[in-house]
């Protein structure tokens, strides 16, 4: 079977050469089968969103091999690895523009991958699918279809763009701490709207948490972080039956020292 | 005091708004122009102080060599385009920050411009060829004024309406989410880059059809006509925005109606510019009393917000 993402010894140096020289992924190697929800967890700088943004594509890597279901992608520039990839960002106003309504919005994603022509920037047949892809959201977002982005809440924007992000079946969904920035409630309404599309579009996802509890009790695998080096994978029954001290005694007995996020949710 | 008063006479003031009215239309071709990469593309492009008189070099070079007035004119919108491009892959092919690149585009266009004309000033006169618009048909019989002034509105509102079908497509959607966020337009698989190209193509094409007209409109092409040409573009969306702002927001076809009333800017901004001359405020100091105004309205937004933010805190507490 074909792996849905494999990192082979992916490098990347910050500021090379400088007195701020950060090495970010100090040999990255992770291979996902298809329909894995791996949720990744680490410290400060430990790489997890660098990981993330080397497979966007945000810069280039120095060395390693990014490839997604059997396409290289590791020398196209981000906006052509977005034919892969959905995106939801930590900043609830990345993902979205938010000058323009919500159903530009859907359709701006529904072409991701696409050519851009002169053709209709959003149709009619289309306004009816995003209408009842958003009523799925249960926000009662789909009677605001001609709303601007700018005026939802920072949960809605994010369950906007999790939609968003799927309409266009993508090989991998990135979700870079995208509860972060919300509320305790919204936050886990956004979880459940994340589980729900992964299910039932059965998406390959990665997701970046700083809520240790979040990490062990969403997902099929676990991944964790430190100083540019995945430090310990563990997945199916094991990682069901894990709890958040055993994380912190795992990350203590490999890395040699205690765990140090000021973000991090223990409890 | 009385004798100032005494001296300034209203007729004088009246018969010269048809002319500004006449001008504030042709450049308002140009302030869509401005409007386009400055409010859409968020971009400041200074590419414009050259591409206006690039247009007009090429548009008059063009007449006097026998080419049709239209065609001429026609010319000087993919004159204005190569401008734009060149700074567009100034700013994504070589990395050169964008109002920079803009700069260096309009710098380079000031002798490319004198290459063009062969000198600094180039005339065209109405008498020996069929311009596409003159001062001397708004100055003429009424007849000519009034076609002059049907068809110059004909052409806006048709150029407004191929504007918004244009900015409704899917390339379009995508310069207005590049405008907005860049780094969601790349997520989206946009090549931000080339839209920007594109974008800076577009708008300075249309700068310079401005130029070709408003060359013909003046009788001549010359060197200095685009200096400063940037802050009028500025002031005109600025004063349109200002003063039509709550009755576009409430329309269908808002975008369309802000094309319009950017357009409405710049003739306001030339009847303004008429009256202050009329009140015998020196000419000379016109560019700084320009430079002042649009000033003042940018800062208003950022100074608004800075004012509800600090109350924000007050009653907080």
């Amino acid at each position: 079977m074909s792996k849905a993402l494999v990192l082979k010894d992916v490098h990347k140096v910050f500021n090379k050469g400088t007195v701020n020289e950060k090495v970010a992924l100090d040999g990255v190697s992770i291979e996902l089968d298809p329909g894995d929800f791996v949720t990744i967890i680490g410290g400060n700088g430990a790489g997890k969103s660098t990981m993330l943004n080397a497979i966007a594509g945000v810069w280039p890597v120095d060395a390693g091999q990014i490839i997604v279901n059997e396409n290289d992608i590791t020398s196209l520039p981000e906006h052509k690895r977005a034919l892969y990839l959905g995106r939801v960002f930590q900043d609830p106003m990345m993902g979205t523009a938010v000058t323009m309504v919500i159903e530009e919005n859907m359709a701006l994603a529904y072409r991701r991958g696409g050519k851009r022509t002169l053709r209709r920037g959003i149709t009619h047949e289309e306004r009816e699918l995003f209408k009842e892809k958003l009523s799925t959201l249960g926000l009662g977002l789909e009677e605001r279809m001609t709303t601007k982005v700018g005026l939802l809440s920072g949960g809605q924007r994010q369950a906007v763009t999790l939609l968003m992000a799927s309409l266009k079946k993508p090989e991998l969904l990135l979700l870079d701490e995208h509860t972060a920035a919300l509320d305790p409630k919204t936050a886990a309404k956004v979880l459940e709207i994340s589980d729900q599309i992964i299910n039932e579009y059965h998406l390959t996802a990665m997701m970046v948490t700083h809520n240790m509890k979040d990490a062990i009790g969403h997902g099929n695998r676990l991944i964790m972080m430190n100083e540019g080096k995945i430090i310990y994978d563990v997945r199916g029954e094991e990682k069901k039956s894990l709890h958040v001290k055993d994380l912190l005694a795992k990350f203590e007995e490999v890395s040699g020292t205690e765990f140090d996020n000021d973000r991090m949710m223990l409890s | 005091m009385l004798q100032y008063f005494s001296s300034l006479d209203p007729i004088t003031l009246l018969k010269s708004f048809p002319g500004s009215i006449a001008q504030g239309m042709v450049w308002g071709v140009m302030a869509l122009g401005v409007y386009i990469t400055f409010r859409l593309l968020d971009f400041a492009d200074l590419t414009v102080d050259g591409s206006i008189a690039f247009g007009a070099a090429t548009c008059v070079m063009l007449i006097r060599s026998g080419v049709h007035p239209v065609f001429a004119t026609f010319f000087a919108f993919f004159a204005g385009l190569i401008a734009g491009i060149v700074t567009g892959l100034l700013t994504t092919l070589l990395g050169i920050p964008g109002i920079l690149s803009s700069i260096l585009t309009q710098i380079s266009l000031y002798s490319i411009n004198l290459h063009v004309m062969g000198q600094s000033n180039r005339p065209v006169s109405v008498d020996n060829y069929p311009l596409v618009v003159s001062l001397r048909y708004v100055t003429g019989s009424a007849a000519t004024s009034l076609i002059f002034f049907a068809g110059m509105l004909i052409f806006l509102v048709m150029l407004i309406c191929a504007l918004y079908w244009f900015f409704g497509t899917e390339t379009g959607s995508a310069i207005r989410a590049t405008g907005c966020n860049a780094q969601m337009a790349r997520a989206q698989g946009i090549n931000t880059g080339y839209i920007k190209v594109l974008t800076l193509g577009i708008s300075n094409g249309l700068v310079g059809l401005s130029g070709a007209l408003y060359a013909q409109f003046g009788g001549a092409a010359d060197i200095n006509m685009g200096r400063g040409a940037i802050v009028i573009g500025l002031a005109a969306v600025i004063i349109g925005e200002v003063i039509f702002g709550k009755f576009v927001s409430k329309r269908r076809a808002a975008f369309a109606w802000t094309m319009g009333a950017v357009v409405f800017g710049s003739v306001i901004y030339y009847m303004v510019y008429q009256l202050v001359l009329w009140l015998k405020f020196p000419s000379e100091d016109m560019k700084l009393l320009t430079a002042v105004v649009v000033a003042f309205f940018l800062a208003i937004p950022y100074l608004r917000e800075k004012k509800s933010s600090a109350k924000g805190v007050k009653s907080g507490e």
